[in-house]
């Protein structure tokens, strides 16, 4: 979903909402020209056959038992959904994903508006700081995850190293302890995803009017009543679609996690996203179980994006 | 989010007042500038640490393994680098990526223009709930569709070739939006002329709507390039062939072989990063209006 999308879904929902076929009514049949079938055909067969089919497959698959050498399938009705909720590995991998988005989204998020309120400010070299906090958003997860496994090695890790120099009397156990582990995930997840936060916030920070901070300057507003009343407010759009999109991320995550600790030690980090690949596509290739994972990453998705949606709605038509 | 377009309109009026600042207070400012660089540095530092560490690392010849803390290069050398190609086809990776990359990005930037100019020029039935169809996937997670959408690329016969990863990938919907979001503010007066000049659809798009669409096709290509030169999860799964690998899946490969000899995985790093850091530097306006506009990341 981009914020484009959703400032098009507003206004579509809006009018999709209202009397059903209103458009179509008013146009008339007459009009429509055969042309769009050239232009919007391909991305429309393109959906249809790589995501929206796919997406009612799993729904099948998630009900089937599927044979790992052959494929073939055997209907087992729900018996993959009582597999899942008794399966302690994707309790836990729903339990960290929930920590993960818990800690993350409001972490990044709360990084990235004060960089960019940091960034709004009267600033030398603005621009220089600015790329250097941009510059991870386009490192890949892969990348990422193996500068990871370097940076917190407990042997000849780089962070352990710095620790000792500033004088802690031994490194921390970043691979070996599972909270630990988790943290390493949380801090390599911020460095690459506060930028994307900051970014928003930004754009978000340069629609205020000057003069608005000005006028509540001359009536004695000190810096911090200014921040909580009045910028956080006025990015309150931002903050919305931030929400949803950080959020979809973080439930999905993989790459990252995939190649910095593979869900370990033991599952204390692994994640749905992790999970379901490996139940699908490790050792033991169980697709039915695999798909049916992915339908409760999906319905998680769907879940939490239709109630952030109305609950702006309804903070919008209340103030 | 309907203040993205209010944004725009205002930008440049806050601009001019930012710099104005607090003009009666100024030492206070002063001491708050002070302290805002301080924290900025600070905050820039710690962001290009990791970097920092990888490129020292494979360029560098000293051993890891030693104990103590090296965060200049010693003595710089390509050692890392040639350990790495001569063991492994990492030139077949990197042209790998590059075809990979290249088409999947050419076909999906054409398939979304298009459909983008579509959506907000052409009139056809049906044409809102289609819109809505295509942005609802944009919901789906590429975990939730693995497992058929692998069925269906094995059963077309595709497993084992490029294509199985370029078709899939060409049905990404993001830059769909974008283009319709774009191509909404082209003004209609300029294509009802061309048609009452005589011109048809395609010649239209070719000729008026392609040249404005310059901005637009300038986003949609450098996030797909991103997006594409990335990908990991979808390629792991359909490119099994070592001679097929691009470079995210050869360098989470080489993880397992090479262990803890971080020379040699932090050079196959800089390989797989170092394109796209280029490209980033060169084009940081456009990326960072990709990212905004499109919440692509």
């Amino acid at each position: 979903m981009s914020q484009a999308a959703a400032l098009a879904a507003g206004q579509d929902v809006g009018t999709g909402t209202a009397p059903a076929g209103r458009a179509p009514h008013r146009r008339g049949r007459s009009l429509w020209e055969p042309s769009a079938l050239i232009f919007v055909g391909p991305s429309v067969l393109l959906a249809l056959a790589f995501l929206i089919l796919p997406m009612i497959g799993s729904f099948y698959y998630s009900t089937q038992k599927v044979s790992p050498l052959s494929g073939d399938t055997t209907p087992l009705g729900l018996e993959n959904y009582r597999t899942m909720f008794a399966d302690p590995t994707f309790l836990r991998a729903l339990v960290n994903t929930a920590a993960f988005t818990l800690i993350t989204v409001p972490l990044s998020m709360g990084l990235g508006l004060a960089l960019a309120v940091l960034m709004n400010s009267v600033l030398p070299a603005r621009k220089v700081w600015r790329t250097v906090i941009y510059l991870p958003l386009v490192i890949s997860g892969v990348s990422v995850g193996l500068i990871g496994t370097f940076l917190y090695n407990e042997v000849i890790g780089v962070v352990d190293k710095v620790l000792v120099a500033l004088g802690a009397s031994s490194g921390i156990p970043w691979q070996s302890n599972g909270f630990w582990s988790f943290t390493s995930v949380v801090l390599v997840t911020l460095w690459i995803r506060v930028g994307f936060s900051m970014i928003i916030y930004l754009a978000a920070l340069q629609a205020v009017p000057g003069d608005l901070y000005e006028a509540s300057a001359l009536d004695g507003a000190n810096g911090w009543q200014r921040f909580r009343y009045m910028t956080v407010p006025m990015v309150g759009p931002a903050t919305f679609f931030l929400i949803i999109m950080n959020v979809i991320y973080s439930f999905q995550v993989f790459d990252t996690i995939f190649v910095l600790t593979n869900g370990g030690p033991g599952t204390s980090t692994e994640m749905l996203g992790t999970w379901a690949y490996k139940v699908a596509f490790g050792p033991t290739r169980n697709q039915g179980y695999g798909a049916a994972i992915g339908v409760v990453i999906f319905a998680l998705t769907l879940i939490f994006t239709i109630v952030q949606w109305r609950a702006n709605r309804t903070r919008d038509e209340v103030a | 989010m309907t203040v993205t377009a209010s944004q725009r309109a205002v930008r440049p009026a806050a601009t001019g007042v930012r710099a104005s600042g607090p003009s009666t207070r100024q030492r206070r400012s002063r001491a708050g500038l002070a302290a805002r660089v301080v924290v900025a540095v600070v905050v820039s530092v710690i962001m290009a640490f990791p970097l920092w560490v990888m490129l020292v690392t494979a360029l560098s010849g000293q051993s890891v393994f030693s104990t103590q803390l090296d965060l200049l290069p010693t003595n710089i050398t390509l050692a890392n680098f040639a350990r790495v190609f001569s063991a492994w086809p990492v030139g077949q990776w990197f042209s790998n990526s590059v075809t990979v990359t290249a088409l999947t990005t050419i076909i999906s930037v054409v398939v979304s223009v298009m459909a983008g100019y579509g959506f907000a020029k052409l009139r056809f039935p049906a044409k809102t709930p289609l819109f809505l169809l295509l942005l609802s996937t944009m919901m789906i997670p590429t975990q939730a569709i693995l497992v058929p959408q692998f069925r269906l690329v094995n059963a077309l016969g595709l497993v084992g070739t490029f294509w199985a990863v370029i078709i899939p990938g060409a049905a990404a919907t993001f830059g769909i939006f974008l283009a319709r979001q774009f191509m909404i503010g082209i003004p209609t007066e300029l294509i009802e002329a061309a048609k009452i000049d005589g011109a048809g659809p395609v010649r239209i798009f070719a000729s008026i709507v392609l040249p404005l669409s310059k901005p637009l096709l300038a986003v949609l290509t450098l996030l797909s390039l991103m997006y594409q030169w990335n990908d990991f999860l979808w390629p792991l799964i359909v490119l099994r062939d070592p001679s097929l690998y691009t470079l995210p899946i050869g360098l989470q490969f080489l993880q397992g072989q090479y262990q803890t000899d971080y020379g040699a995985l932090m050079a196959m790093t800089l390989i797989t990063v170092g394109p796209l850091v280029v490209l980033f530097l060169v084009f940081q306006r456009w990326f960072v209006q990709g990212f905004a506009t499109s919440g692509i990341r």
